[in-house]
């Protein structure tokens, strides 16, 4: 086996992959580095995982936003609207 | 942007002293705006503070507010200025240890990849584990939320304040940019560090069994 047979991990190492990962979600990678990125990816089943688990992340995240959290006092603003309002 | 004709009307029936319009934006934004003060201030007393001095300053602002921009910036915008204000104030009062330093290393450990020099170098030598075969109930438990909210907590304050508005709250980068006053690519550098250790931190907690 030659090296060209494996060009998409030559062309993009795991440990290269890993630090681009944000640039690539975020569709900020160039056209070719794209590529790059996806060829690497239908290669590399570790680097898919890894992918996959940033995006996990980000979708319990965005889950954080259910929980509650503590109610504002309103009548002290509204005290102040009044207040305003008047003014 | 969210709603923001809304958000105009709403501001136009405020310089009008509308009480309602007022009640309407604080029942929109006050989670949001809390939620964005606690990445700045320690104590939710004190996020309460910031939000009321935030919906006061916009009050103040209304009647010179110009319609051009967006609602929901300028408002954020207010907010993010009086927490950072409040958190330098805090700061001075906590134990030095807790100033932690900004310290951010590589999205991987360098020793999970083949080292230089040898083939294969820089690919995997210890893969990820996939946690597509851990149980749908396991990434929905209540406790994998809770490491999440956990290693965000842990975060540098830039990268807190990126990650909170970005994955939490789901604002889009130029919001973001336009909040916090950073470039865009400052604002992918810290989503990324954040993201990054979020995703450490939660693969760790999932296997650690």
């Amino acid at each position: 086996m030659t090296n060209s047979d494996f060009s998409p991990l030559l062309d993009l190492t795991c440990r290269e992959l890993v630090e681009i990962v944000t640039d690539y979600l975020e569709g900020a990678l160039p056209a070719d580095e794209r590529a790059r990125f996806e060829q690497h990816l239908l290669a590399c089943p570790g680097c898919t995982s890894y992918v996959a688990q940033m995006r996990e992340t980000i979708r319990i995240a965005g889950r954080l936003r259910e929980k509650d959290v503590p109610v504002l006092a309103r009548e002290r603003l509204l005290d102040a609207f009044r207040e305003w309002s008047r003014a | 942007m969210l709603a923001p004709l809304e958000d105009l009307q709403l501001v136009e029936s405020l310089r009008r002293r509308d009480e309602a319009a007022f009640v309407a934006l604080v029942d929109r934004y006050s989670s949001s705006l809390t939620r964005l003060a606690l990445t700045f201030v320690q104590t939710a007393a004190v996020a309460d503070d910031v939000v009321q001095e935030t919906w006061l300053a916009v009050l103040e602002g209304i009647d010179r507010f110009e319609s051009r921009a967006s609602v929901k910036t300028w408002i954020f915008s207010i907010l993010a200025n009086i927490a950072r204000t409040r958190a330098v104030r805090e700061a001075r009062m906590l134990p030095f240890s807790s100033l932690a330093a900004e310290r951010d290393g590589e999205a991987v450990d360098a020793d999970r990849f083949v080292p230089e020099g040898q083939p294969w170098a820089g690919h995997w030598e210890s893969a990820p584990r996939s946690w597509a075969r851990l149980p749908e109930e396991r990434l929905a438990a209540r406790e994998t939320m809770s490491k999440v909210a956990a290693a965000i907590v842990a975060l540098p304050a830039s990268q807190r304040e990126v990650i909170t508005l970005r994955d939490v709250e789901g604002w889009s980068p130029k919001e973001v940019c336009n909040v916090l006053e950073i470039s865009e690519t400052n604002q992918r550098v810290l989503l990324h560090r954040a993201r990054t250790k979020v995703r450490r931190a939660l693969d760790e907690y999932l296997h650690d069994e």
